[in-house]
């Protein structure tokens, strides 16, 4: 009864909650307005959520993994290796480019298993295979270009990174990209309230009690990497078809989606944290960029800012918890 | 990672040895039919060359994973002490001093930030080490496009490019810093301390030891070494570099060679015999990849599934013995 009341309140005022993200979501768009108003039209603010979705999709998949206790730093190559990839293979012929979306996101989800199946069955710890899955991915990728992105991608293909319904009443415009999203979107957060998701959040929080009450932690946290994968492709076809072929199209990426996570209030280690939460993370982290921008900071800064973020939030979730771990 | 059962201070285990051996003598096979020569003196000075920066890298990586720490800023620091040293140094060699204590006081702070975020603020250190990594990543971007500042010519030819015999200098530094780390870990009380700490923190608390200050100071070694490397790498560049780190996956290649020479990932076991082991390990596979004239790429992918297969390897030795 205690602990039932105890948990109840933590869900609560726990350092997971929407409240803290949400409120800073807020004070950035208000900082934004005032900098630079026409932001805000509904247009503009169109243009920025399709323009923000591949980071929003890349932290909704790592947001699976996180919680699971596992990290994911093979997106952001897993990105670039999709997106020379689809140019080459479609070569700009229009009627490749479905065959082409369909193999790309099998390829996201065995890249996906494979770092699943190797941290779950060869119990390596998940940096350092999806670390070793960027090596072979950058590497591989260059390998089988020679260097230089080749081919290109269709019309057909790249409408859906930066085609809109035009003239759409009240909003404006409608990027292709922000329904995709919508639609991952809700798919993600229906896959958080199913078993699998309460699996996921068990096996972050304790996986041996997970383990002990019958739930395939294992298979959990295997699937876990098959989504990220996929949520990688799905943003590779967008950021393919929104900035084009290059071999930096996915550099950073996995940072910005863990920054995102974290900012999320997704507990790293696991077992704390909605995928709402990670989405509204990355929405920020973009909010963020897009006003270090109007106020002249160089984008090469980006990665200190992610980096403060990271330790601040994790510092701050580490500090609220100490009565918790006093309890133990 | 839990580590309860772990027996502390195991011996180094003698198989990265073995491996190595074998790896030397397929090696010099393949590189022979293949018309090449492994032994020569030029390949076997810049396998030591290579061997050197790693070494010093992965000499004090030893160090906090042996605390149950992890140091993901390495690659950082190494750039930044590049930087720092050649531009103190400004090419005279009068800065010679000034410039390597810049670069080794600048290493030992970061050390420092990693400690108290690992201990104080009680961040887990893979978190807290790639944090302070984008820190510095950032500022390294946003500051230099290329090399910077200029190495005092008296390093360069000393450390940079002097040899005994086909062994450079630079190899030497690193025999004498693994030297110097293994009585401090075998014979001082912060090397018990600091065993005792990885292989169970809170028994280690118990029975006295200050875990807190125990793992700063291994932070501050770590740095501190991952500073000496990029000093070591100025003197060979003649300059500042400021993505010499990171290209040269000093971060991830460091913790491999320290699996490699078999000191447990969770901490409590481990010694720096074997992270050399592991070292030269690694430097042959690339002397022996380079004879062969494979793809730089080829390269990449191969040294991602040896990192990934080396730990996994581990993963199961450790996994049998805590069945047994």
């Amino acid at each position: 009864m205690q602990l039932a009341e105890r948990n109840r309140l933590r869900v609560r005022f726990r350092p997971g909650g929407l409240a803290p993200i949400l409120v800073i979501f807020v004070v950035l768009l208000v900082l934004l307005g005032t900098r630079q108003p026409d932001f805000l039209s509904p247009p503009s603010l169109m243009s920025f959520l399709g323009r923000s979705a591949p980071l929003i999709l890349l932290a909704a998949g790592q947001y699976f993994v996180i919680v699971a206790g596992e990290f994911d730093l093979s997106v952001g190559s897993l990105v670039t290796a999709q997106v020379v990839v689809a140019a080459r293979l479609i070569d700009s012929d229009p009627s490749r480019t479905w065959p082409v979306i369909l193999l790309l996101l099998a390829f996201g989800a065995a890249v996906g298993l494979v770092n699943g199946l190797i941290t779950t069955r060869l119990r390596v710890s998940s940096f350092i295979t999806t670390l070793g899955m960027y090596l072979i991915l950058v590497g591989a990728v260059y390998l089988w270009s020679d260097g230089a992105p080749k081919g290109g991608l269709s019309e057909e293909f790249r409408r859906f990174g930066r085609r809109a319904f035009e003239d759409v009443f009240l909003v404006g415009r409608i990027p292709y990209a922000l329904l995709i999203l919508l639609a991952v979107a809700a798919l993600a957060v229906l896959l958080t309230r199913s078993d699998f998701g309460r699996t996921l959040v068990a096996a972050g929080g304790n996986p041996r009690t997970a383990e002990l009450s019958g739930v395939r932690v294992r298979h959990a946290k295997t699937l876990a990497f098959v989504l990220s994968g996929l949520a990688a492709a799905v943003a590779a076809i967008l950021i393919g078809g929104y900035s084009g072929v290059s071999f930096q199209a996915g550099a950073g990426l996995e940072f910005g989606a863990i920054t995102a996570v974290v900012l999320g209030g997704v507990a790293l280690g696991g077992g704390r944290g909605s995928v709402v939460g990670a989405m509204l993370g990355a929405l920020t982290l973009e909010t963020l960029f897009t006003l270090m921008n109007f106020y002249g900071v160089s984008g090469a800064l980006r990665s200190t800012v992610q980096g403060a973020i990271i330790l601040l939030a994790v510092a701050v979730s580490a500090m609220r918890s100490v009565p918790a771990k006093g309890i133990q | 990672m839990s580590t309860a059962l772990t027996l502390p201070a195991r011996r180094a285990a003698p198989g990265v040895f073995i491996a190595l051996a074998l790896t030397l003598a397929v090696g010099w096979l393949v590189v022979t039919i293949d018309g090449g020569q492994l032994f020569s003196q030029p390949t076997t000075v810049s396998l030591l060359h290579v061997a050197a920066g790693l070494g010093l890298v992965a000499v004090g990586q030893t160090v906090v994973i042996i605390g149950g720490s992890l140091d993901l800023s390495v690659a950082y620091v190494v750039s930044l002490s590049t930087l720092v040293a050649a531009e103190a140094m400004a090419g005279s060699n009068a800065g010679l001093l000034p410039g390597v204590g810049l670069a080794l006081g600048v290493s030992a702070a970061i050390g420092f930030l990693n400690g108290m975020l690992v201990t104080k603020a009680r961040i887990n250190a893979f978190i807290a080490t790639v944090g302070v990594g984008l820190l510095l990543k950032g500022y390294l971007d946003n500051g230099y496009d290329g090399p910077a500042g200029r190495t005092a010519p008296v390093l360069v030819q000393s450390l940079g490019y002097q040899r005994i015999g086909p062994v450079p200098v630079s190899f030497l530094l690193l025999l004498a810093v693994a030297a110097a780390i293994w009585v401090v870990l075998t014979r001082t009380r912060f090397g018990h301390h600091l065993i005792a700490v990885g292989g169970d923190p809170q028994v280690a608390r118990l029975s006295g030891v200050r875990n807190d200050r125990v793992l700063i100071a291994a932070h501050v070694l770590c740095s501190l070494c991952a500073g000496l490397a990029g000093i070591y790498l100025a003197s060979r560049l003649g300059s500042g570099a400021p993505r010499v780190g990171t290209e040269g996956l000093y971060d991830l290649e460091s913790i491999a060679a320290v699996v490699l020479g078999g000191t447990a990932l969770a901490g409590g076991s481990g010694g720096v015999a074997g992270t050399v082991g592991g070292v030269l390990l690694l430097a042959s596979i690339d002397a022996i990849l380079n004879q062969l004239e494979v793809d730089a790429f080829v390269k990449q992918v191969i040294r991602g599934v040896i990192i990934i297969a080396a730990v996994a390897v581990y993963a199961r030795r450790a996994l049998r013995k805590a069945g047994s």
